[in-house]
C-alpha cells in the first residue's frame, strides 16, 4: 500500500447487532490489506445497533475505498469519518506499574497530573486508570516507562462528534 | 425460479423429502462444484437467480470455488447448505464446517438460520440481495433440526433492509457533465463490461454509441453487449484484446467505462492506461469506482437506467451536434484494424482458432458458448463473434478451470431450444468431466469441443515467452481417450486429427441431438495473440 500520504482516520460505524458482523469487518480489512490500528465495539442506545469505532490509516484513496467497502457490507448501516469534523475522542488505559517505595510518590504525582486514578494497590505494583486522547495516554506511558511498566491494557479509541455550538 | 441444482446428504434429507413433493425441477449433479457452476450457467443464460442445494461439511466446502466464481463475475445465486443440528454447532460434529465463516469473503452476504421463524424472511432477503444492485451469490446455512420443524407459512411481502439500498438512479448533474465531455471529445471510446449484460442494457448501449458516434470495446465479461458487425465494434480489450481496441484505449481522449471494474487483465500497467483520456466511470457498485483507476467523473447508478437517461439528455440536444467530428478517429481505427487484425497461420495441423471460426460459421453465431479457462477461453472470445448478450458464459474474474461443462448444463436447462457448446481444453475439461453423467441423465444435448493440445496451454505459453521454454508441470501426456470416455458415459464421441476433418466433425456433432464430445487434435504449441505481457502497458502487444 502506498503510505506516502497516509493519515490516521477515526471511522465510526453503525452496524446491525448480529453474530458475525465483527468478523465481516475484520475479514474485509485483512482480505484487502487495509490497516486497523484499534477497534472498539459496543451496543448503542438502540439494542439492535452497535457502534464500532475504528482507527485506520491510509491516503485519501485508501480511506475512500475503506468507507465504500464498509458501506457495501449488508450489516453496516452507516459509516462516518470523523476527520475534518469536530469530535471528542477517548482512550482508556489500565497500567500496572512497579511501585518501589522510593517511586510511589512520583507515581501518584504523575497520576494526579494526568487526572488518572489508582484502582489497585499491591505490595509491588500499582494499577492506574487513565483516560484521554491518544497523545495523553502516550505521554503518561512515556513518563512511567523509566519507573517500570509491567502490563498495559488499552481500549483503543472511541469517539463521538461534537454538538454544533450556537 | 423453477430449477435447483443439487446433491443430497444426511443434513439435507428433510429438504429433499419435501422437495420431491413440489414442482421444482431438481438436477442431480455429480460434484457440488458442478452444482454451483450449473446454477451459475443457468443464471447467466436466463438472467434469473440460480439456485443450489447441497449438504453440510464436504458438500458445502465443495461449493466454494463455484461461489467464488459467481462472486467475481457478479452472478446472482442463492445457495442452500445443510448444517449439523444447532445443538452440535461448534462441537466438530460429523460433516460440520463453518461454511458461513468460510464463504464470508466470497459471498455478497450469507446467513445461518437459528430460528425457524426467521426462515421465510431470510430466504426472501437472500433472493433480494442476490439479484439487486450489483448481483452476487448469497448463502443460507440450514441446520438439520431447523429443517425438521414445522411453522406457519408466512405470505410474501416486500423486502426492506435499512442498511442495503442500492442506488439505481444516477445523479443528473453528473450526467450533465458527461454530456459536456462527450461534446468536446474528438476521440471517444466506450468500454463496456459485464455490468451492461447484467443490467440488460445492451439496447441502450447501442443507441448511446450511435448517438455519440463512438467506437465500442468490451471486456471479456462484456462480450455480447454490442453487435460485432459494425465499424464501431473494436473487439475485446485487454491482455488478449485486439490491436485496435488496445490502441484505441491508449489514444482516446474520452473513455466512457460502463459496468466495468478495471481488472488488471484489462488495464495492463495502470499508470499507462488511457493516458490521454478523461475517464467517465458508470457503475452501480461505488467500490468499483476509483478502486484501480482515477476517474474524472464517477457516476453511481444502474447501467441500463444511466444509459437511458444519458440517451434522453443527448436526444434533447441540438441534433447532429456530434456528427462529422469523429471522421479522423474512425479512419485511425480502420487503419489499426487493417494492418494488425486478429490472425493465425493455417498449416497442415488443426489450428484451434480455425475450429472456433468454423463453429461460429456452422452455428450462425447463434449458439450459447461456455468456456473452460485458458487458451480455449481466449480463442472462444476472439473468434466466436458474440452479437447478443447472455450468449458468452465464461469464468472471467476468477478464471476457474472446470467451469465450462457444468455451466453448459445449466445454460441448456435454462434454454432447452438453444445450441449450447462448451469450448474446452484438454486440461480444464478434466476438472469437472464427471458432469457428463449429469448431461446424459437429463438428456441434455450439450456439445463439448475439446481443443486438445496435450498441454496446459496458457501456462505453457507464459513459460515459452517468459520462462525460457521451461515447461514445468504443463505437459499433459496422459489424458483419457475422450471418445471412449464419451461412450462410457453414454454420450457420443467424435474426433478430428486433420484440418479437413474439422468441419465434418463439427457438422456431425452439432446435428446429433445428444450429449456429444468432439475432440480436435490441435497444434500443440499454438499461442494466443495479441498478448500483453503481465504488467506492461496494454498498447505494447506481442503479435503473431
Amino acid at each position: 500500500m502506498n503510505q506516502k500520504n497516509a493519515e490516521k482516520h477515526i471511522l465510526s460505524l453503525m452496524v446491525e447487532n448480529q453474530p458475525g458482523v465483527l468478523s465481516r469487518i475484520a475479514g474485509l480489512f485483512s482480505g484487502r490489506g487495509f490497516n486497523i490500528e484499534s477497534l472498539c465495539v459496543a451496543e448503542t442506545a438502540e439494542a439492535d445497533v452497535s457502534r464500532i469505532t475504528l482507527v485506520t490509516c491510509g491516503d485519501m484513496g485508501v480511506i475512500e475505498q475503506i468507507q465504500k467497502q464498509l458501506n457495501k457490507l449488508i450489516n453496516v448501516i452507516k459509516v462516518v469519518d470523523f476527520t475534518d469534523t469536530p469530535f471528542v475522542q477517548r482512550d482508556l488505559a489500565l497500567i500496572k506499574v512497579r511501585a518501589k517505595p522510593e517511586h510511589r510518590a512520583e507515581i501518584l504525582r504523575i497520576t494526579d497530573i494526568f487526572r488518572g486514578r489508582v484502582v489497585d494497590v499491591g505490595s509491588e505494583y500499582y494499577t492506574l486508570e487513565v483516560t484521554g486522547d491518544l497523545d495523553k495516554i502516550e505521554a503518561i506511558l512515556g513518563l512511567l516507562r523509566p519507573i517500570g511498566i509491567k502490563e498495559i491494557a488499552r481500549t483503543g479509541t472511541i469517539a463521538l462528534p461534537r454538538e454544533k455550538r450556537k | 425460479m423453477d430449477t435447483i441444482f443439487g446433491y443430497p446428504g444426511a443434513a439435507v434429507i428433510d429438504i429433499y423429502d419435501a422437495l420431491v413433493k413440489t414442482d421444482f425441477k431438481h438436477v442431480l449433479v455429480r460434484h457440488e462444484q458442478g452444482a454451483v457452476h450449473a446454477a451459475d450457467g443457468y443464471a447467466r443464460a436466463s438472467g434469473k437467480v440460480g439456485v443450489c442445494l447441497v449438504t453440510s461439511g464436504p458438500g458445502a466446502t465443495n461449493t466454494v470455488s463455484g461461489i467464488a466464481t459467481a462472486h467475481a463475475d457478479s452472478i446472482p445465486l442463492v445457495l442452500f447448505t445443510g448444517q449439523v443440528p444447532t445443538g452440535l454447532i461448534g462441537n466438530d460434529a460429523f460433516q460440520e464446517v463453518d461454511i458461513v465463516g468460510i464463504t464470508r469473503p466470497c459471498t455478497k452476504h450469507n446467513y445461518l438460520i437459528t430460528k425457524i421463524e426467521d426462515l421465510a424472511r431470510t430466504i426472501r432477503e437472500a433472493f433480494h440481495i442476490a439479484r439487486s444492485g450489483r448481483p452476487g451469490p448469497v448463502l443460507v446455512d440450514l441446520p438439520k433440526d431447523m429443517m425438521a420443524l414445522k411453522t406457519d407459512f408466512e405470505p410474501a411481502k416486500s423486502v426492506k433492509l435499512k442498511s442495503y439500498q442500492p442506488n439505481y438512479k444516477p445523479n443528473v448533474r453528473q450526467l450533465g457533465k458527461v454530456v459536456e465531455l462527450i461534446k468536446k471529445a474528438k476521440r471517444p471510446l466506450i468500454l463496456a463490461g459485464g455490468g451492461v449484460i447484467l443490467s440488460k442494457a445492451a439496447g441502450e448501449l447501442k443507441k448511446f454509441a450511435e448517438a455519440i458516434e463512438s467506437p465500442v470495446t468490451t471486456t471479456l465479461m462484456g462480450l455480447g453487449a454490442f453487435p460485432t458487425e459494425t465499424p464501431k465494434w473494436l473487439g475485446m480489450i485487454g491482455m488478449h484484446g485486439t490491436y485496435r481496441a488496445n490502441m484505441a484505449s491508449g489514444n482516446c481522449d474520452l473513455m466512457i467505462a460502463i459496468g466495468v471494474r478495471f481488472d488488471d487483465r484489462v488495464t495492463g500497467k495502470i499508470d499507462a492506461f488511457a493516458p490521454k483520456a478523461k475517464i467517465v466511470h458508470i457503475d452501480i457498485d461505488p467500490t468499483s469506482i476509483r478502486k484501480n483507476i482515477p476517474v474524472a467523473i464517477p457516476v453511481v447508478g444502474d447501467c441500463s437506467e444511466t444509459l437511458k437517461m444519458l440517451n434522453e439528455l443527448i436526444s434533447a440536444q441540438v441534433e447532429g451536434v456530434f456528427n462529422g467530428s469523429r471522421g479522423a478517429w474512425f479512419d485511425q481505427i480502420g487503419e489499426w484494424k487493417s494492418t494488425k487484425k486478429l490472425d493465425y497461420r493455417q498449416t497442415d495441423v488443426i489450428k484451434p482458432q480455425y475450429v472456433v471460426e468454423t463453429l461460429h460459421r456452422l452455428t450462425k453465431g447463434e449458439a450459447i458458448i461456455t468456456t473452460e479457462v485458458g487458451q480455449n477461453q481466449m480463442w472462444a472470445a476472439q473468434y466466436y463473434h458474440f452479437d447478443r448478450p447472455n450468449c458468452f458464459i465464461t469464468s472471467g474474474g476468477l478464471g476457474c478451470m472446470g467451469f465450462g461443462l457444468p455451466a453448459a448444463i445449466g445454460a441448456q436447462m435454462a434454454c432447452p431450444d438453444k445450441v449450447v457448446v462448451d469450448i474446452a481444453g484438454d486440461g480444464s475439461i478434466q476438472m469437472n468431466i464427471q458432469e457428463l453423467a449429469t448431461a446424459v441423465q437429463y438428456g441434455l444435448p450439450v456439445k463439448v469441443v475439446i481443443l486438445n493440445n496435450q498441454y496446459l496451454g496458457m501456462v505453457r505459453q507464459w513459460q515459452e515467452l517468459f520462462y525460457d521454454r521451461c515447461y514445468a508441470g504443463t505437459c499433459m501426456e496422459h489424458a483419457p481417450d475422450f471418445l471412449k470416455l464419451a461412450e462410457a458415459y453414454g454420450a457420443v464421441g467424435l474426433r478430428a486429427t486433420r484440418p479437413e476433418e474439422v468441419e465434418p466433425v463439427l457438422r456431425e456433432g452439432l446435428s446429433t441431438p445428444r450429449t456429444v464430445i468432439m475432440e480436435f487434435k490441435v497444434e500443440k504449441e499454438e499461442n494466443v495473440y495479441p498478448m500483453v505481457p503481465a504488467g506492461a502497458p496494454i498498447t505494447e502487444m506481442l503479435l503473431v
